[in-house]
Order: structure tokens, then C-alpha cells, then sequence
């Protein structure tokens, strides 16, 4: 894999995105698969469960109240970051707009990739003995995926 | 002539929702706390972007978040901290909301 930049920020304020035929192809089903998770929201899930998480730590009653008024919003949230990654993986150039989703899609997709395979805060040699080398190897690039996301919008602060 | 006025007012007055209206007005706080997963560099970028810090500010909230396991990023009413824990849980933050000690 080429190790340049996959995402640069032109002087009209767009993004192209330089991605491989391979890499697109891997990202390529990763959306549909965590709004499938999301949508049947299994709320036992750990996964599910950290993209939605509680804003009252000892209060129950606040706690119901919170998640009444926003999880539609947060789910709608979540959906739709996907939803424009899934549409624009094969784009050459995103707008403002579609990278900011694209950076909550990554997001998701490694809180939901991190909480399965319980990763750890450091980055640990991977065996490739362990079952869940192929998981870690994917969780690796697309934080690598995302820090340069961050990279190229935090010229618009 | 019929109205639309009981001629009683009912004896019994309806408790504020989970007492609520009784407590002092305490400022909430909002809270962050580490997770492994959450990139340093997203976590201060979510912290200007959402709350207009500087990044010098952003990145020692971020630090703390990361060494002490917890950082107070904002405080308000009620209402305010809602919506920011709000906005923190749409960025893939764990935030949650409490009552100033």
C-alpha cells in the first residue's frame, strides 16, 4: 500500500480524495454494515451501545428522558454520515460538507470496530496468529485513515 | 351558562417532574472521559470545533481527558449542558452531564 496522503485540501476549498481501487473496495461495504447493526439496535450490544451513549451516570429517570428525546436524532445522525460515505466512495473530489461526513463515518465505524475487538489505548504489535489480527489490521488504517481527515479539516477552524 | 371554568380549582397541585423545580440552581457540568478507541487528535479537534476553543485549551482539555481520565469541557443550565453532551454523543464521545459538586 502507498503511504502518500489520501486526502488534501485544494485551494478552492474542496478535497480530493486519492484513494486506491483496493482500499475503496475494502471501505466500500463497512457503512452498510454498521447501519444494519444500528437499525436492528440490539441495545445489549456494546457496540450499539457506545454510539449511544448514557448522559446521566446515576440519575434513571433523567437518563430515560435523555434517551426518549434524542436516540431517533442520534440514530438519523449516525445513518446519514454513513449513508454519504457509502455514495461518495468512489468520488475523486468531496465538498466540505461530505468530509465532515466521511469523518463521523470513520468515526463509527472504528468505535464499532474498537469496542468489538476490545482494543487497547496503545498501539500493540499485531500477531498474526491472533483471530483477530485481520480486525486490528483494518481498525489500524482506517485510524490512519481518519487522523488525516482531522488533518484536512483542521484548516477550517 | 355553561363554562368552561371548574368551580372547584383542584385541591391537589401536581408535583414538579422528579422534583426538579425544587432543586438549587446548581450549574451542570459536562464531563469526557477517556476511552481507547477516540483519536487524540479528533478529540482536540472536536473540542475547538464544537466549543470555539483554541487549540492550546482544546489540547490540555484533551490531555486531561487522556492522563487524569476525565476533563470538565463545558458548564450551564440544564438545558446547555443537554445539548453539548448532545452534540459531544453525535461526534462518538462519551460524555455525560451532573451537577456541579
Amino acid at each position: 500500500m502507498k503511504l502518500g496522503r489520501r486526502l488534501r485540501r485544494t485551494r478552492a476549498g474542496q478535497y480530493q480524495l486519492r484513494l486506491s481501487k483496493a482500499e475503496r473496495d475494502l471501505l466500500r461495504s463497512l457503512p452498510g454494515q454498521v447501519r444494519e447493526l444500528i437499525d436492528s439496535t440490539d441495545p445489549a450490544d456494546p457496540s450499539v451501545r457506545r454510539l449511544f451513549p448514557p448522559a446521566y451516570r446515576d440519575e434513571e429517570k433523567a437518563e430515560a428522558d435523555y434517551q426518549e428525546l434524542v436516540h431517533a436524532e442520534l440514530l438519523e445522525h449516525h445513518r446519514q454520515a454513513l449513508t454519504v460515505m457509502e455514495e461518495t466512495i468512489d468520488a475523486d473530489r468531496l465538498d466540505e460538507g461530505q468530509v465532515v461526513s466521511w469523518l463521523s463515518a470513520l468515526n463509527e465505524l472504528r468505535l464499532v470496530l474498537g469496542t468489538n475487538l476490545d482494543v487497547s489505548e496503545g498501539l500493540e504489535p499485531v500477531d498474526t496468529s491472533d483471530p483477530r489480527a485481520p480486525g486490528l489490521a483494518l481498525y489500524g488504517y482506517l485510524s490512519w485513515l481518519e487522523e488525516q481527515v482531522v488533518e484536512a479539516l483542521e484548516t477550517t477552524l | 351558562m355553561p363554562t368552561a371554568v371548574p368551580d372547584t380549582l383542584p385541591t391537589e397541585i401536581e408535583e414538579p417532574v422528579g422534583g426538579r423545580a425544587v432543586e438549587p440552581d446548581r450549574p451542570w457540568i459536562v464531563i469526557v472521559w477517556n476511552d481507547p478507541i477516540n483519536l487524540m487528535s479528533y478529540v482536540t479537534f472536536v473540542f475547538q470545533k464544537l466549543f470555539g476553543y483554541s487549540k492550546a485549551k482544546a489540547t490540555k482539555l484533551m490531555l486531561d481527558v487522556h492522563q487524569k481520565g476525565r476533563a470538565i469541557v463545558s458548564s450551564g443550565s440544564r438545558e446547555r449542558a443537554e445539548l453539548d453532551v448532545f452534540r459531544l454523543h453525535e461526534h462518538g464521545l462519551w460524555a455525560t452531564m451532573e451537577h456541579e459538586a
